[in-house]
């Protein structure tokens, strides 16, 4: 994944490296004084370094900074680099992935939403009073659940883009309310402790794929690379058919090598020790079903144009009013999942649900794994990127027995790197023409 | 000539306690390319504005080949045959050359977008307009202005429209890149489309169009057929006034030559 660092349409042209020659009247269209790629995997790595060079860093930086991590902690605790680390990292990393998947796609309207920690304590609460207390089914409390999430995303949006407060108040506004009605929620006991039943039973870690039998990894990693290599192959097809560029073969075949390797790995390291947790295939589905969305669909090329320029895309005829109530509906929705996956860790519903690093980590999460804060540029991956390195030093410094004190120092730094990067290659994206 | 595709009657538009338009008249023909000129603050952008449903008229009558109709929204305009390309662009920075060209038209298959349609025809459309770009999956934020502009006009021609709005199309460009742009609106022309053109440079104005309407203050000043009209006519009525600013200057430059 490191050298993918072609954002969000991966279908960079290749010019001058395809066996077949466009039709004249195609290549007119290029400017001479223009760099193309050259033939080959060598032309490949060229363009790699002017990318890197120009400011289109991707997630080279955060894949770097994972290297760094896990090194660091392996030399200072040898128990580290096991396959523990990696279910750890899996059940407890989960539901933060979920509220930073909800956080990607406000920051790519470049908004915020301050809400979602608190709704994801709210909505864990609202799920034990209906299944536990009202003796509700699991699977109609789950789902009215959800609704309420996406019910009090739709009021910040609507407050937002219909009255126009700005986003950032709505949602502080969000935040200190919803804290208040989970507190009303779970009344004067404070705790309600939760059960297996229902999703419950996925997000609450003891539950792995096919039964933690040793295939099960592995046939989620074919899936993936054949997935991956089938759907290359067939767009490969398609642009060739059309008669314009198209990936070389060897790209196609490098990056699905890329691909098995981080995959089979993965399921190799989760089936030395339980196998792969069912909320870390969840997870994995709702990221490539929100990957797919924001870059194959129209809705999706509509929140990339409010986040790149709001007048543009309220020209080109975009409703701009319903894209920003859909996204902060979609971040209600995704941060109510991630509340009952967080609530899935400790088995129950209580007053710490609505903890506000929750809602710092969704944010650090999103903004490390390489979404930009300034709106516009970013992709769903990088909540699950931002989440390795963030669960990534937190375990480790658990393992070392650090304090808080330390985690906080830590994540605060790594989190300003992050915007750090994202800042720095704001301005080399500027200084070479792009932005 | 032949009936007016669009046709602007006693149109006016105010923005609180200013009255940006009043009673204004337009009429723009098939295959004419209509100049739109005046001073700074005469409203030429808010009248286009209003044909492209940015903003809504307050009074008066906007006509489509003939028949009264209600231009609200920006999609409304489109859907009519409108297409405009302002002058601050409207493109998003972030989106590449494909994706800006068919924003709010995307093409679509059963399951998702069609990314390689639109990539060809955007090939298609680009070459066929003889416009040169690095590639066309670059963001549009890595284009010079020159680029930018004629990505901006290629994008209002991907709805088949029947009405051009160009918003100063050659303000920001050098020499060629302005000629290119001025066949580009030739080429407009010659499909048969109307062009309404809105330009400080009168060389451009004679260059391409046909006909001359001049706005002052949010008022018709005039409509002029260009081959019949002199520079200086156009000039006084923008101004408002035979003695201006531009004709003092002209005498005391004949003046200093004898």
């Amino acid at each position: 994944m490191s050298n993918d660092t072609t954002g969000p349409n991966t279908t960079e042209p290749d010019i001058a490296g395809t066996e077949t020659t466009p039709p004249p009247a195609v290549e007119q269209a290029v400017d001479p004084r223009l760099l193309v790629r050259e033939e080959g995997f060598k032309g490949y790595l060229n363009e790699f370094r002017r990318k890197v060079r120009g400011g289109e860093l991707g997630s080279l930086p955060v894949v770097i900074g994972l290297v760094i991590i896990w090194a660091v902690f392996s030399i200072k605790d040898s128990g580290y680099f096991a396959a523990s680390t990696a279910t750890f990292i899996a059940y407890y990393g989960a539901g933060l992935c979920l509220l930073a998947m909800g956080m990607v796609f406000v920051l790519l309207l470049g908004e915020i939403d301050l809400s979602i920690g608190s709704v994801s304590g709210l909505s864990a609460a609202i799920y034990a009073v209906l299944y536990i207390h009202d003796g509700w089914n699991p699977w109609l409390a789950l789902i009215v659940t959800l609704l309420c999430g996406a019910a009090i995303g739709a009021i910040h949006g609507w407050v937002f883009a219909k009255i126009g407060v700005p986003a950032f108040v709505v949602t502080l506004a969000g935040f200190l309310a919803w804290q208040g009605l989970m507190l009303w929620v779970l009344g004067s006991s404070g705790t309600i402790n939760l059960d297996n039943k229902g999703l419950m039973g996925i997000l609450t870690g003891n539950s792995e794929f096919l039964g933690a039998d040793i295939s099960g990894g592995y046939i989620l990693a074919t899936v993936a690379v054949v997935i991956s290599l089938l759907g290359g192959l067939n767009e490969q097809r398609r642009r060739r058919a059309a008669g314009i560029p198209f990936r070389p073969t060897s790209e196609l075949i490098l990056r699905t090598g890329l691909l098995a390797v981080v995959a089979y790995v993965v399921a190799y390291i989760l089936n030395t020790d339980k196998g792969v947790p069912n909320v870390l295939v969840l997870v994995l589905v709702l990221l490539v079903l929100a990957d797919w969305v924001l870059r194959r669909t129209t809705y999706g090329r509509q929140v990339f144009a409010v986040g790149g320029s709001i007048e543009a895309s309220r020209r080109a005829g975009i409703n701009v009013a319903r894209i920003r109530i859909s996204v902060y509906t979609i971040s209600g929705t995704f941060a109510a999942l991630g509340g009952l996956a967080i609530a899935g860790t400790t088995q129950s519903a209580n007053l710490s649900g609505a903890d506000p690093n929750n809602l710092m980590m969704a944010i650090a999460a999103a903004v490390i794994g390489g979404t930009s804060l300034f709106g516009g540029r970013g992709r769903v991956w990088s909540a699950l990127l931002g989440v390795l390195v963030i669960e990534s030093i937190q375990y480790g410094l658990y393992r070392l027995s650090m304090g808080q004190d330390a985690e906080y120092m830590i994540m605060g730094a790594v989190l300003l790197a992050a915007v750090i990067v994202d800042s720095l290659s704001r301005r080399s994206q500027k200084n070479s023409g792009r932005g | 000539m032949s009936a007016p595709v669009l046709a602007l009657r006693g149109v006016s538009k105010r923005f609180g306690a200013v009255q940006a338009l009043t009673d204004v008249e337009l009429e723009v023909h098939p295959g004419e390319v209509l100049a739109l000129v005046g001073d700074n603050g005469a409203g030429k952008s808010t009248l286009v504005k209003t044909i492209a449903g940015v903003h809504p008229i307050d009074e008066g009558v906007i006509e489509w080949e003939g028949q009264p109709v209600s231009i609200q929204r920006p999609h409304d305009a489109q859907n009519l045959g409108v297409a405009t390309v302002y002058q601050d662009l409207a493109l998003c920075d972030n989106l590449d050359v494909v994706n800006n060209l068919f924003l709010g038209r995307e093409l679509k298959n059963a399951l998702a977008l069609d990314e390689v349609a639109m990539e060809k025809q955007a090939r298609e459309l680009l070459s066929t307009l003889s416009i040169r770009i690095p590639s066309v999956r670059i963001p549009v934020a890595a284009l010079s202005g020159g680029q930018r502009q004629v990505v901006a006009i290629a994008r209002s021609l991907i709805g088949e429209p029947k009405v051009v709005i160009l918003d100063e199309p050659t303000a920001a460009l050098g020499v060629e890149q302005t000629a290119q742009v001025l066949d580009l609106v030739e080429r407009l022309r010659e499909r048969g489309l109307g062009v309404i053109l809105i330009s400080h440079n009168m060389a451009d104005v004679r260059a391409v169009a046909d006909t001359v309407a001049v706005l002052r203050l949010g008022r018709n000043n005039g409509t002029f057929p260009v081959r019949e009209t002199t520079q200086e006519t156009i000039i006084a009525a923008i101004t408002g006034a035979t003695d201006n600013a531009v004709t003092r200057r002209q005498a005391r430059v004949a003046e200093a030559d004898k």
